[in-house]
């Protein structure tokens, strides 16, 4: 019962706008064990933590959290530690020149990726908006080419004719990278769509943020991914500002999760600074999908740190705010403490794993910026493929 | 080893900025996302964060200092007890040799495009030969192959259902394409054969269908998608723009995608202005599509099997006026016609009129016409508009000499705006009058059934214009 309750009362506070972050993670955390409301009928609107279904089923608040073992949380610090200095790196190069255009760093939210990803399978795709570099990295994604696609290099994934915002690796089943707020969420249906006419049992791991969650096109999306039961996990990483705009000034719904109801899409809203909260629901979801039931929203709850794109000043929000999300629910350090306290990981251990990161990304940075530019010859290729013959 | 901490840029424009004010100082400890100081631009008060972890060993750049360059060492970073003369600082030749002075850089790099545009003829835009040929398409039906005649309709049918048939990656997508047999019957009987999961009933909504249908194509599949009419493509249209047309060159020629749009397009009879609009020459303008607007069942037929097999997206532009007219075309599924070839389909030698789609039937009308008056002239179908097969019109004005361009579509910035400059860059020379171009009028598509006649191009506008090319 008392999640039930809580669920409501935050559910008013929230859409009210007048709960602040930490209350949301912590109402957020207490009812995160909980098992989702499954859509039993296509008609009837499936919530995460609707009071009914937690009726009389909910244990202590937080017993039942997710755990990792030793090796997956160091699978976890290692990869989230990557994406972290990859992007301090990318800032720095930034500020140096050698990155052009627009550049959105994932700083802050690199638990919903890494969880996220340690659900998948191989074959699962992955396809994203413009703040992209850790799903890359997340992926699989070399760091040099990665780095070198900044630095508009011939080394990049594009060749360095896409830059930031645009990457891609057919290898690696990531389908970018998109510029277009919300285009990736039609695009990332096709994908499934594709997943469904082969029956290749794989999934569509489609990624936005809750900017885009406003587009017409996500409703189109989430219709047709229900109607046709497509394999997709739509992933809403909701870092509460689209650009300057909070999410209380922009959206009427602000519990993302609800986002799929009139569809019947199941959802539930995840502690995305925890990547052990944010594997668990990834688990539910993809396998959710897998089995043909259709398609399932993840909002993950998640925060940047650092601005929307290296030119905001960020005076939308507080310093405080910011701070405060960076010293109690930073999610690498929230598994660092884990590491040390409850597996006994020595400091030696993680200055090494952090040495051995500092030495990736060090490398990129350094092919980053001696790999030549592109050919001037590249101006002219890559525009139409040639017809196979006959 | 020490590191510079560097005047950043905060973004591609910004060349200098104030350094407002320290928030450490020399001796305080930093980690990496620390705040160590504001900058200020014209635009927007930033901080800098620190980079990496050590002891803000030097200050180099005072607060309140104006105008500092961006890259310029402004503080150094030092592990404990490092030597902080080891900086980069110190020595101004090793800093950022590799960040290029874009001042120095520029001229080099427009010369090295401008050699470049010489070297590969396939990778720049089409040019045409001196002496100009034309394409001959006599040999398009095969050899001793049975003609029949067929509608234009059918003809699109047979051509998906053959495509379908041979490789089982295509699928057609749209509006009532399946259980109502197609809006305006192009698709009947392919649910019947291919079933649900091949011919797919969509909801209207255009938008996301088009987008379904790219990420299936980028997964490799090859979806036809239907738009019951081009006009509502416009709700479509930044997927076909910037996710179709420009992925596989933002991806470094990884992401192909395969896919047809098609559905009727332009002006049909009596729905006015939003259902009226001729997209020819907007999806011509852009890079990495192709542009396919038959005339006649043979080249639909044809044509539209050529698209479905590209690898490229293709737009295919059809007109519902012509779906019910038939055509001679030879039997079989091995017919093809290539993308990019016109097609001379009455020979002349006083005029050349060049057109495409529904604006053939103006074309060919006037060609008629003008022959009672003992007016030969060469009509030349462009079947494809992007890429354009210019050559074949050229070497058509170097035997004419003058040249009349015809469209349903908008005059400003139309298709024969295109066509009569692209002449006037390959023939300029052989031209004894400035091209002529007759285009639907620069105003919407009115309802009543007079204005609308008088909105459209008429075979009469298009003698008089070839009359007047020929100065008679």
């Amino acid at each position: 019962m008392r999640d039930s309750v809580l669920a409501k009362v935050f559910a008013i506070l929230y859409n009210k706008g007048r709960m602040t972050l930490e209350d949301r993670l912590m109402a957020v955390a207490a009812r995160k064990s909980k098992a989702p409301a499954q859509s039993k009928s296509a008609g009837k609107p499936a919530r995460a933590r609707s009071a009914k279904d937690g009726a009389g089923k909910a244990g202590p608040a937080l017993s039942n959290t997710p755990t990792f073992t030793k090796e997956e949380d160091l699978h976890a610090y290692r990869e989230m530690l990557l994406i972290r200095r990859f992007e301090e790196k990318a800032g720095q190069m930034y500020g140096m020149g050698l990155i052009g255009g627009f550049c959105h760093l994932y700083i802050g939210q690199e638990a919903v990726v890494i969880g996220m990803q340690m659900a998948s399978k191989d074959g699962d795709q992955v396809i994203t908006g413009y703040r992209d570099h850790g799903h890359m990295l997340a992926c699989g994604m070399e760091s040099r080419g990665v780095m070198a696609e900044l630095t508009g290099r011939r080394g990049g994934y594009s060749r360095g004719k896409g830059g930031s915002m645009h990457m891609f690796s057919r290898e690696k089943n990531f389908y970018g990278g998109h510029g277009i707020v919300g285009a990736q969420v039609s695009l990332g249906t096709g994908l499934a769509f594709a997943d469904w006419y082969r029956g290749d049992n794989t999934v569509s791991l489609t990624y936005f943020g809750d900017g885009a969650a406003n587009q017409g096109q996500v409703y189109e999306s989430f219709n047709m991914a229900q109607l046709w039961k497509l394999p997709v996990v739509f992933v809403i990483e909701n870092n509460r500002y689209a650009m300057g705009t909070a999410v209380n000034r922009a959206s009427a719904q602000t519990d993302f999760s609800r986002r799929g109801a009139s569809f019947g899409i199941p959802g539930e809203q995840v502690d995305g600074m925890d990547v052990r909260a944010v594997r668990d629901a990834a688990l539910r979801a993809i396998e959710h999908a897998r089995s043909g039931k259709g398609p399932y929203i993840l909002e993950m709850q998640t925060y940047r740190y650092r601005g929307h794109s290296m030119s905001d000043p960020a005076k939308y929000r507080s310093k405080d705010e910011v701070q405060r999300m960076r010293e109690e629910h930073d999610p690498i350090e929230q598994v660092r403490a884990r590491l040390v306290r409850e597996f006994k990981i020595g400091e030696d251990e993680l200055k090494a794993i952090d040495a051995k990161v500092r030495e990736i990304v060090n490398d990129a940075a350094e092919f980053a910026t001696h790999d030549p530019e592109p050919d001037p010859s590249e101006l002219f290729t890559d525009i139409l493929l040639e017809p196979a013959q006959g | 080893m020490p590191i510079d901490i560097l005047m950043p840029a905060l973004s591609p424009t910004m060349e200098e900025g104030k350094l407002a004010k320290w928030l450490k100082k020399e001796g305080d400890q930093v980690k990496a996302g620390d705040i160590i100081a504001e900058i200020e631009t014209d635009k927007a008060t930033m901080e800098v964060e620190a980079v990496d972890e050590g002891v803000l060993a030097k200050i180099l750049v005072a607060d309140g200092t104006e105008n500092v360059a961006v890259n310029t060492p402004i503080g150094i970073i030092a592990a404990d007890g490092e030597d902080v003369s080891k900086a980069a600082a110190a020595d101004p030749a090793k800093i950022n040799p590799a960040v290029p002075a874009p001042a120095a850089e520029a001229p080099k790099q427009e010369a090295a495009v401008a050699a470049s545009a010489d070297a590969p003829a396939a990778s720049k835009p089409d040019t045409v030969p001196a002496q100009a040929k034309a394409y001959d398409a006599s040999s398009e039906f095969p050899a001793g192959a049975e003609i029949v005649s067929m509608t234009v309709r059918e003809a699109l049918r047979d051509a998906m259902a053959e495509e379908m048939r041979r490789d089982k990656d295509v699928f057609v997508m749209g509006e009532e394409v399946a259980e109502y047999q197609g809006a305006y019957k192009v698709t009947q009987g392919l649910l019947q054969e291919f079933g649900a999961k091949r011919v797919i009933d969509t909801p209207i909504t255009e938008h996301g269908f088009a987008g379904v249908g790219v990420g299936a194509a980028l997964s490799g599949l090859k979806p036809i998608v239907e738009f019951m009419t081009f006009n509502f493509a416009m709700q479509a249209i930044d997927q076909i723009i910037n996710s179709a047309a420009k992925t596989l060159y933002m991806s470094g020629g990884q992401m192909g995608c395969p896919i047809v749009f098609r559905g009727p397009n332009g002006a049909a009879a009596r729905v006015a202005a939003q259902h009226s609009h001729d997209y020819a020459a907007w999806y011509s303008n852009v890079p990495g599509l192709k542009v396919v607007v038959p005339y006649s069942a043979s080249d639909a037929k044809g044509l539209l099997k050529s698209a479905i097999r590209d690898p490229n997206p293709v737009i295919f532009l059809e007109n519902e006026i012509m779906y019910g007219k038939s055509f001679d075309l030879p039997k079989g599924d091995d017919f093809l016609v290539p993308i990019g070839k016109a097609k001379v389909v009455r020979p002349g030698t006083d005029v050349t009129i060049v057109s495409f789609g529904i604006g053939m039937n103006y074309a060919l009308g006037a060609a008629e016409a003008l022959a009672k008056d003992g007016i030969e002239a060469e009509v030349i179908d462009l079947r494809t508009i992007r890429p354009m097969d210019i050559e074949t019109v050229v070497a058509s004005v170097q035997k004419t000499n003058r040249c009349v361009a015809v469209e349903e579509g908008f005059p400003q910035s139309g298709v024969t705006a295109e066509i009569g400059m692209r002449i006037m860059e390959a023939a300029f020379d052989y031209l004894d009058a400035p091209v002529a171009r007759v285009t639907g009028k620069d105003v919407p598509m009115p309802y009543a059934a007079n204005l609308e006649k008088l909105a459209l191009p008429n075979i009469g506008e298009v003698v008089a214009a070839a009359k007047a090319v020929c100065y008679r």
